[in-house]
């Protein structure tokens, strides 16, 4: 069964459409991450044009935070100013991200840049993980003590100090304002929510105490990406609804499934599995890039998406 | 009054067959679909084309041919190519074409070169490539020829530019019929379809009509929407997203406590 979508204008099988959104969901669960950066690569492959793909998965991401930071919200593990000081920065980072993206669009290097951000991230960070993980599980097989992490760094040097009750820290608001920033571009440029960028920089650049990080991140990340899908959808007129709620069926029953095979698995196990996944998807994308391409034109019209090859 | 309609009637009985005299044939034509509809379900669509030949003279012994041609609208397009820069592909090049159909098919009884002389082609611009009109490419780009080319070629691929040769049958020189498969990625607009009617190569009668392809209902609706109230609509996504994942977390929330 196929369905028509109206704004990215190409016919997609409906089964395709929902087994993304409920592959992605399961991975949500299980992992606890947001998916955008499985969500749009996997869209650029059914053949959605990027600009639809990121656009999109942005709202997506609304969906899939949302009841995250609410239960955050109800067990109080949420740092609301911290949250409001990186999505200032966030915010302006979208603003900034979405002229970038706009401006290669009518350059016609759109498609590249989100590309290469998707291998360079997903490379760097499937690594790390994978890394990690491996170190983690050699470590609890000889049950050795976790290593200490460094304490007080160049970021409580800075001025403009600020004081975060909720995460018993008081330092200043630009280190936060920057990771918001950086964070916000992503999410512009990549469709993604960047919880996998703000977790570690919370915990590593900003000393957060573990229980609020998530919560806090959850918090930033849904408006964040309300706010980018509003950007795109007033600017670009790429945010396709049809597309949007068939990931949401498929996002939403996915979720509940992958939450309880979640809790049947090891922290460890699980983080190679995803670490493997990531490696999989920007190994894939990195090949398109570097592999002559079977079609060497493309055609983009002012009004109209890309047309693939 | 009916005087004067009857020397109407009279008057255009006599003209009418004037006009045609010089060709002598004219085009009857039937569309099985005046209209496309893009609905949330379209897969394509399949127009069938006849018609006949009316003619008041006696068959032309040399052999009629005939063809036809739907045009989508014409849009200005950029085609860009790929070049490996730093170890990877990327858009270099790049060259504006004035005006492309969105979608051509051009169906034929015969090859299209016997059926229709080049200059009648360029005349009436017909074949794909007469469709496709560049004013000129930047400086820097020499084949800008090859551009042309690959949006002939992508298209064609895509079912979005078809040459079907032979696929117009003609009866008795007198009934045609055939059937053009429009692709689902279609743009929205009016179709221009031309019937033409050849002798030797040489157009004696040409007719047109056009198809009109629309989205309509949900696909209209939230198309025009994204256009004209983009806040509306991104308000709207986001309130979908939002009701769409917190009802969901609420709704498993109550199945567990059951």
């Amino acid at each position: 069964m196929q369905i028509y979508l109206p704004i990215a204008e190409v016919s997609v099988n409906i089964f395709l459409l929902l087994g993304i959104g409920g592959l992605v969901g399961v991975l949500s669960g299980m992992f606890g991450v947001g998916g955008g950066f499985l969500i749009t690569p996997l869209l650029f492959f059914v053949g959605i044009p990027p600009a639809v793909a990121v656009a999109t998965s942005a709202n997506q991401i609304v969906a899939s935070s949302i009841s995250g930071v609410l239960a955050h919200l109800r067990r109080k593990t949420v740092d609301l100013r911290m949250g409001t000081v990186l999505l200032l920065g966030g915010l302006i980072g979208a603003a900034v991200g979405v002229l970038v993206f706009n401006y290669l669009r009518s350059l016609g290097q759109v498609d590249l840049l989100v590309r290469l951000c998707y291998v360079v991230f997903l490379g760097v960070i499937g690594g790390l993980m994978f890394v990690e993980s491996v170190r983690a599980i050699r470590r609890s097989r000889r049950s050795g003590p976790a290593p200490r992490r460094r304490q007080r760094g160049w970021v409580h040097a800075l001025p403009f100090k600020m004081r975060f009750r909720t995460s018993g820290l008081y330092i200043s608001v630009i280190p936060p304002i920057l990771v918001g920033l950086f964070v916000g571009l992503l999410s512009a440029i990549m469709g993604v929510g960047g919880g996998f960028i703000m977790v570690p920089a919370m915990i590593y650049l900003l000393n957060m105490p573990t229980k609020v990080v998530v919560g806090t991140s959850l918090f930033q990340i849904t408006f964040l990406t309300g706010f980018t899908t509003l950007l795109h959808a007033t600017t670009n007129y790429t945010v396709d609804m049809a597309l949007a709620v068939m990931l949401l069926i498929g996002g939403v029953i996915g979720a509940q499934f992958g939450t309880r095979v979640g809790l049947k698995l090891k922290a460890e196990q699980l983080r190679i599995l995803l670490a493997s996944l990531v490696i999989l998807v920007c190994a894939k994308l990195a090949f398109d890039l570097l592999v002559h391409p079977s079609e060497l034109y493309t055609i983009a019209s002012p009004l109209h998406q890309e047309e693939q090859g | 009054m009916i005087r004067l309609s009857l020397l109407l009637t009279l008057l255009l009985a006599v003209a009418l067959p004037a006009r045609a005299a010089e060709t002598g044939e004219e085009v009857v034509l039937g569309l099985s679909q005046q209209q496309v509809q893009i609905t949330t379900g379209f897969t394509g669509s399949k127009i069938l084309i006849f018609g006949a030949i009316k003619r008041e003279a006696p068959i032309d012994p040399e052999e009629l041919e005939v063809v036809v041609a739907i045009a989508g609208p014409s849009l200005p397009l950029i085609v860009r190519r790929k070049e490996r820069q730093f170890g990877i592909w990327m858009n270099t090049d790049s060259v504006e074409i004035d005006r492309a159909p969105s979608f051509y098919a051009v169906a034929t009884s015969g090859p299209l070169r016997e059926v229709l002389t080049w200059t009648e082609d360029l005349r009436h611009r017909v074949s794909i490539p007469r469709m496709i009109r560049s004013v000129g490419a930047p400086g820097e780009v020499q084949d800008a020829r090859a551009f042309t080319d690959a949006v002939i070629r992508i298209r064609q691929n895509n079912d979005l530019y078809q040459t079907l040769e032979g696929a117009v049958e003609v009866t008795e020189q007198t009934l045609f019929q055939t059937s053009i498969a429009m692709p689902a990625n279609l743009t929205e607009g009016d179709y221009l379809t031309r019937v033409f009617l050849t002798r030797d190569g040489r157009v004696v009668n040409e007719f047109e009509t056009v198809i009109d392809v629309r989205k309509v209902g949900l696909e209209r609706f939230l198309f025009n929407l994204s256009r004209n109230q983009p806040l509306i609509y991104g308000l709207l996504s986001l309130l979908i997203a939002i009701i769409a994942g917190w009802g969901a977390s609420a709704a498993f929330r109550l199945m567990q406590r059951n």
